[in-house]
């Protein structure tokens, strides 16, 4: 062997330096045989870093590059590039990871500089077998899926939308909007959400861009980036859409004469018929059937008022099937929004029993004047409330529940105050455990709120009881240790509001199988880089935004809305995209043809060539796992960056003695 | 208790999956956990790259425990790699006990891609359990069996030079 091996040891500031000795893993790997040269360095990722690579190349005549520093995942794109721009193969590279599986674990620094020591000499060992490679280009489709039309998927649709790029905005609910479309007043300007979103759904709907499916579900996903193809079920809603001009008049006539059945856009908090429109600003305004509770849907036996209402526009159709779709999208976005903590699960709060404990969302609509009484807070008895309770944290900072501070319950828990105080003029009173406000004006709506007159009583609540045992709907007692005063306080209210947390979607895991991206471990979809690639995933060509990446408010929400769709503008802009060379192939004059390998892939990639009676690897179709190379018994396959030599080295490499 | 012992740092070689167990222990070193220096760590795209040459091939240059991270059921981004590094496992694990090396040697592991502590918990384990261990090398072994197929080697040689000359 006659490699030239330059070999760079990052101290990344103090980061690696502080728990490795650079300079004595530098010396060491100088010794090693092949290297030409080696040298540690304060922050290689950094311009003089990259350029010291690069003039290395040309003046030491280096054909094999080792950076140990960070990992891979985060700087092994950088070092590439260097390493091309040197004047070599960028895959005559090879990164040792130094700082999260050395530096950042070990606390021992003889052991870790140990360690260092033995990860260099793997790579040194493997360089050698490098070979030079080239990345394949594909192309990428330019259009785009929005998964969930909050307001996150709403943002984004209308950013990418406008930037003259064609989206398919795929919804589960009857209407887009989300969680957003519930609210009454958004903290801490008090802005009437409907005032600000409702126009943006609207523009939805007419934006001659945006295909806009509702009551749809995403149910296969295949491909990869630039090159997906999604189908896509169009439940049946028993409505024509293209014929439903949302007038009500089959609501009006539906055989039920009064509204039966719960409100699902209301919580259930007021009641619906089987056909029904969400809400009245619901995009699109196009009735729904439910088959659950339609008399002819279930018996085949009904009237059909309705259709003789709707008339000649024969909007209704009972016969309707789902319906699927196929799309060919190059980039998707996933904003798939949240749930709201089940209350029930901490029974003490008397969520469910008590018939004056509500959910924050539930006041929301109460609250709101399209909501189920018009606007108007009441009891449950129609009377209104003169003393509230409002507990935060329900859900969140909780070690039997969630451990994770949900964001925004202190906020709107202060709006709600706000709202209550205004509504009803009711004391109000806010039990919390750390008053959380760390956003534009969010401390000055705080002072604003306490300002006037809601009483602040710092103390998690431990209980809440009747006063009288018998009387379900009569008033509460509210326990907490007020922690500022050191006292018990019991506090009686006529209403309790639960600041319930936020949670991954209860199919959170499904979706994120469907897309092959990961979850942490509360359910929250994860992004690449909390940092670096706060909206990317580890699967490329697809993004995150809102809620379903972790609990955020509307303005960040927006905004990550934003992020994504620019990531996904760069992408298609871009044309096309490099794929990592690591497919596999097969070396003919090893292959037995005995089809091993072919039941081995999940994507159907390896065909056998019945002429030659040999196996044949479909590299377009390859996502380069290895799975089939490691198991054909006379080892014909190979892979790419991981061939077999090359990892035998790595492990020769790792345990040869110092 | 003997004196090597103490002195003993069992040396681990981990193939980890790209997707989940690798991304696990670079989101332990960002969350600074901290765990024992005892492990080395090659990075393959797939658990279902694994083959089982590379554990044999890292007992016999000296590893005293190879550990093998993938995604959880279900999860591989490959779609079914791990269940492929699964029975590859399982078969090698019979074949590791006919040689003589302890069942906790050899560990597979599902690590998703969040569980930055799993790792910890499962590496520190790993080399508690080998410590007690104590060394496996193998290296030495073969020198030994090497050093005695040669005595065998020449006693036979011997003995058929002998085996003539009584004929006579």
């Amino acid at each position: 062997m006659s490699n030239r091996i330059g070999v760079y040891v990052c101290h990344c500031g103090t980061n690696i330096a502080s728990m490795v000795d650079c300079k004595a893993v530098a010396e060491y790997a100088a010794t090693l045989p092949g290297v030409a040269l080696s040298r540690d360095y304060k922050y290689m990722c950094s311009d003089p870093g990259q350029t010291l690579i690069q003039q290395d190349i040309k003046e030491h005549k280096l054909d094999r590059i080792i950076v140990s520093a960070c990992s891979p995942l985060l700087h092994e794109h950088t070092f590439r590039n260097a390493t091309r721009q040197g004047g070599i193969n960028e895959f005559f590279f090879q990164m040792v990871n130094i700082r999260e599986h050395d530096a950042w674990v070990h606390t021992d620094r003889a052991k870790a500089t140990e360690k260092a020591k033995d990860l260099i000499r793997a790579a040194v060992h493997r360089v050698p077998f490098h070979k030079p490679l080239e990345k394949k280009t594909v192309p990428i489709k330019p259009d785009v899926l929005i998964v969930g039309g909050g307001i996150a998927g709403i943002h984004a649709a209308l950013t990418l939308a406008n930037a003259g790029k064609k989206v398919y905005l795929v919804e589960r609910d009857a209407t887009i909007g989300g969680h957003m479309a519930k609210f009454d007043k958004t903290f801490p300007t008090l802005d009437c959400a409907a005032c600000i979103l409702t126009p943006k759904m609207s523009t939805v709907k007419t934006h001659p861009n945006i295909t806009m499916w509702t009551y749809s579900d995403v149910t296969k996903v295949e491909g990869f980036v630039g090159n997906y193809k999604v189908t896509v079920r169009r439940n049946p809603r028993y409505i024509i859409e293209e014929l439903c001009v949302g007038c009500s008049e089959c609501v009006e006539a539906c055989v039920f004469k009064e509204p039966k059945f719960p409100d699902e856009f209301n919580l259930g908090l007021g009641k619906r018929k089987p056909v029904f429109l969400p809400f009245p600003q619901a995009t699109p305004l196009v009735a729904v059937i439910d088959p659950e509770t339609c008399i002819q849907l279930k018996t085949g036996k009904c009237k059909k008022t309705c259709v003789e209402a709707c008339g000649d526009r024969k909007a209704i159709d009972f016969s309707q099937k789902a319906e699927e779709k196929e799309i060919e999208v190059g980039t998707i976005i996933l904003s798939t929004g949240f749930k709201i903590f089940d209350a029930k699960r901490i029974p003490y709060y008397g969520y469910g029993t008590y018939s004056n404990v509500f959910t924050a969302l539930d006041i929301e609509r109460l609250v709101n004047a399209s909501g189920p009484t018009g606007g108007e807070l009441v009891l449950r008895n129609g009377q209104k409330p003169k003393s509230v309770a409002i507990v935060h944290c329900v859900g969140s900072r909780d070690e039997n529940t969630n451990k994770y501070c949900s964001r925004v319950c202190c906020m709107y828990s202060l709006k709600l105050a706000h709202l209550v105080k205004e509504r009803t003029g009711a004391e109000v009173y806010n039990f919390y455990i750390d008053m959380r406000t760390p956003g534009k004006g969010f401390e000055e709506f705080y002072s604003k709120v306490s300002g006037e007159g809601v009483h602040m009583i710092r103390g998690k609540v431990a209980d809440v009881f009747l006063e009288n045992p018998a009387d379900k709907s009569g008033r509460m007692i509210v326990q907490a240790e007020d922690t500022l005063l050191n006292i018990m306080r019991k506090v009686p209210v006529d209403m309790v509001v639960l600041g319930v947390g936020l949670e991954a979607q209860a199919d959170a895991n499904d979706v994120r199988r469907q897309f092959n991206i990961s979850c942490s471990t509360e359910g929250w979809f994860l992004e690449r880089h909390p940092k670096l690639a706060p909206v990317n995933t580890f699967t490329d060509g697809i993004f995150l935004a809102g809620c379903c990446q972790g609990p955020k408010d509307i303005p960040d929400t927006v905004a990550q809305a934003g992020a994504a769709a620019a990531e996904a503008l760069a992408l298609i802009d871009a044309g096309s995209v490099e794929l990592e060379p690591n497919t596999a192939f097969v070396v003919e004059q090893e292959c037995s043809g005995c089809k091993t390998c072919i039941p081995m892939c999940p994507y159907t990639a390896i065909s056998r060539n019945e002429d030659k009676k040999i196996a044949v690897i479909n590299e377009a179709l390859c996502k380069g796992c290895g799975t089939c190379v490691a198991a054909c018994p006379s080892g014909a396959i190979k892979q790419n960056l991981f061939e077999d030599d090359e990892i035998f080295e790595e492990i020769n490499g790792v345990l040869a003695h110092v | 208790m003997s004196e090597p012992t103490n002195t003993f740092e069992p040396r681990i070689v981990a193939f980890f999956c790209n997707w989940c167990t690798y991304t696990a222990a670079d989101l332990a070193g960002v969350s600074r956990m901290k765990y024992a220096p005892n492990i080395r760590v090659v990075r393959l795209m797939c658990s279902g790259r694994l083959d089982p040459q590379f554990v044999m091939a890292a007992f016999a240059k000296g590893a005293d425990g190879v550990l093998i991270g993938g995604c959880h059921p279900g999860d591989c981004h490959y779609v079914e790699g791990n269940y492929k590094a699964l029975r590859r496992v399982t078969l090698l694990k019979r074949m590791l006990a006919d040689l003589g090396i302890e069942e906790d040697r050899f560990r597979l592991e599902w690590i998703s891609a969040s569980e930055g502590d799993k790792v910890k918990h499962v590496v520190n384990e790993m080399v508690e359990k080998i410590r007690a261990l104590g060394p496996l090398d193998m290296p030495g072994k073969h020198t030994h069996w090497d050093k005695e197929m040669e005595e065998l080697e020449a006693h036979v040689n011997h003995s058929q030079k002998e085996i003539p000359a009584h004929a006579h």
